[in-house]
């Protein structure tokens, strides 16, 4: 017998060395007790939570909340069904209701997971012999989507113009063409030039998906994300987003102005073969989004929290992923993986929880301390945390 | 010089400025183990062969090219 998981030796070598040293695994981190948005109980220790992508806070907002216990009893823990089955309740239904209404547009299809969003809508949207042309920074659900529908994929140099147009230009005669961006990229927490990308995927007859995982709730006048603050959205064929983010609870969609969208529902398996989400789950998820819609003071404090802690980690000397904040994420590069997790492991002993980012999830082989600012941090929090940073920076000899 | 050998020729003076371990390179020269391209490399790499030529090299068709005799004759059928 051939063992099957036998391809994976390197990587459980990789691991038993570094936890060999006494440290703690990155990736097996339990969060005993969750006290609000921004902190949590881990091994015992109250720790701020700064790598969760709870960019609004919503998670432990009492009206969301409310409305998640009322579909528990009024609607069960589930709907052991799939959407085009037994499994549309009212609260699916209203769950996208409240994101045509968010985003201005006519379709919203809701997904179990942002993964199955765009692994659902681009297999479907691009088969055998149509082309994707996409950033090769993209996020691993992307890629899924691609090989699922089988389509010939292009990827160009992470948000370079040029290199999107030629591709465009070099696609064969009278296939299809789509073309994959994200507003925020969830790595660097840079944003996309969409404005100029759009135009060129317009001028080149593709259409356009972009995925706006990241800026929902918060960036673009009424936090529709990069698409709506660089003026294309209405140029957007698609955009993908998830309930994980801002807006605080667990799901996937798609909104579309297409006249032929509906369709979609009857012939993207990932959306047909599944159940669809619990009542509480889009009972909570509606609340949130309809919130969202006026959280402009949450929004300028989002980004004051950004503004500062970038600022201040460049002056302790880190090196940041961006020169100036894009997004609610702030990255600081490390300069491998065994600095990055004795980096990581400092910042818990000192109560703070980040994500440890690494190669293949990263670009250009990088190791990486993510973090993702909450509109619930307060400055008083965001003080600390760079104090913590300084703190297991020294004591790392990551900074000097 | 015939097409294929053209090709050949200009296929092994854009890997070259990549060839950064001074590989001795002939049609078995395999860019992943050989070379130890890494995905950022190869994606530069891809970029050039596409430019010199004005083709296009899918992901799909990149799975299918291990060595530098058979992106010769990958890049000859593309452009054939």
């Amino acid at each position: 017998m051939i063992d099957l998981l036998s391809k994976f030796d390197p990587l459980i070598e990789q691991r038993e060395t570094l936890l060999s040293t006494g440290m703690t695994d990155p990736f097996n981190l339990v969060m005993e007790r969750v006290e609000s948005p921004t902190v949590a109980i881990c091994n015992g220790q109250r720790t701020i939570l700064l790598g969760t992508y709870n960019y609004m806070g919503m998670t432990f907002d009492p009206d969301v909340i409310a409305a998640g216990k009322k579909a528990l009893e009024d609607y069960g823990s589930g709907t052991t069904g799939s959407r085009v089955l037994n499994g549309t309740y009212a609260g699916h239904k209203a769950c996208e209701e409240a994101l045509r209404t968010f985003y201005a547009m006519d379709h919203a299809m809701v997904f179990a997971t942002g993964y199955q969003a765009n692994l659902g809508i681009i297999s479907t949207l691009a088969g055998k012999d149509d082309y994707i042309i996409l950033d090769i920074d993209s996020h691993a659900s992307i890629y899924d989507g691609c090989a699922l529908g089988d389509a010939n994929i292009v990827p160009f140099r992470h948000n370079d113009v040029a290199a999107l147009e030629k591709r465009l230009k070099r696609v064969p005669e009278g296939a299809g063409k789509l073309v994959v961006l994200e507003g925020v990229y969830s790595m660097l927490g840079d944003i996309a030039p969409l404005k100029e990308m759009v135009a060129v995927a317009k001028a080149a007859g593709a259409m356009v998906l972009v995925d706006e995982a990241h800026s929902m709730g918060f960036i673009g006048e009424n936090g529709r994300g990069v698409a709506e603050a660089q003026g294309v959205i209405d140029d957007v064929d698609f955009i993908i987003g998830t309930f994980s983010k801002s807006v605080g609870t667990v799901g996937g969609f798609c909104v579309s102005n297409h006249p032929k969208f509906e369709i979609l529902r009857l012939v993207c398996r990932p959306y047909v073969f599944t159940a669809s989400l619990p009542p509480s789950v889009v009972a909570t998820a509606a609340t949130s989004i309809a919130k969202l819609m006026h959280g402009a003071d949450k929004r300028a404090h989002l980004w004051e929290n950004s503004r500062k802690l970038h600022a201040g980690l460049k002056a302790l000397g880190f090196q940041l992923g961006t020169e100036t904040p894009q997004s609610a994420i702030i990255a600081v590069i490390m300069p491998n993986l065994e600095q990055g997790a004795a980096m990581w492991e400092a910042l818990l002993h000192e109560g703070l929880y980040v994500n440890l980012a690494r190669p293949p999830a990263t670009p250009a082989n990088m190791t990486l301390l993510r973090c993702s600012l909450c509109a619930e941090h307060s400055a008083e929090q965001v003080d600390q945390i760079l104090g913590m940073f300084e703190a297991a920076g020294r004591a790392t000899g990551c900074i000097d | 010089m015939t097409d294929q050998a053209q090709i050949d020729a200009t296929v092994k003076a854009v890997i070259e400025p990549f060839n950064k371990k001074g590989v001795i390179i002939t049609d078995e020269t395999r860019f992943a183990q050989d070379l130890e391209w890494d995905s950022l490399t190869v994606l530069d790499f891809v970029a050039n062969i596409e430019d010199e030529f004005d083709i296009l090299i899918t992901m799909n068709q990149q799975a299918e090219i291990e060595n530098v005799g058979q992106l010769v004759d990958a890049v000859g059928k593309l452009i054939g």
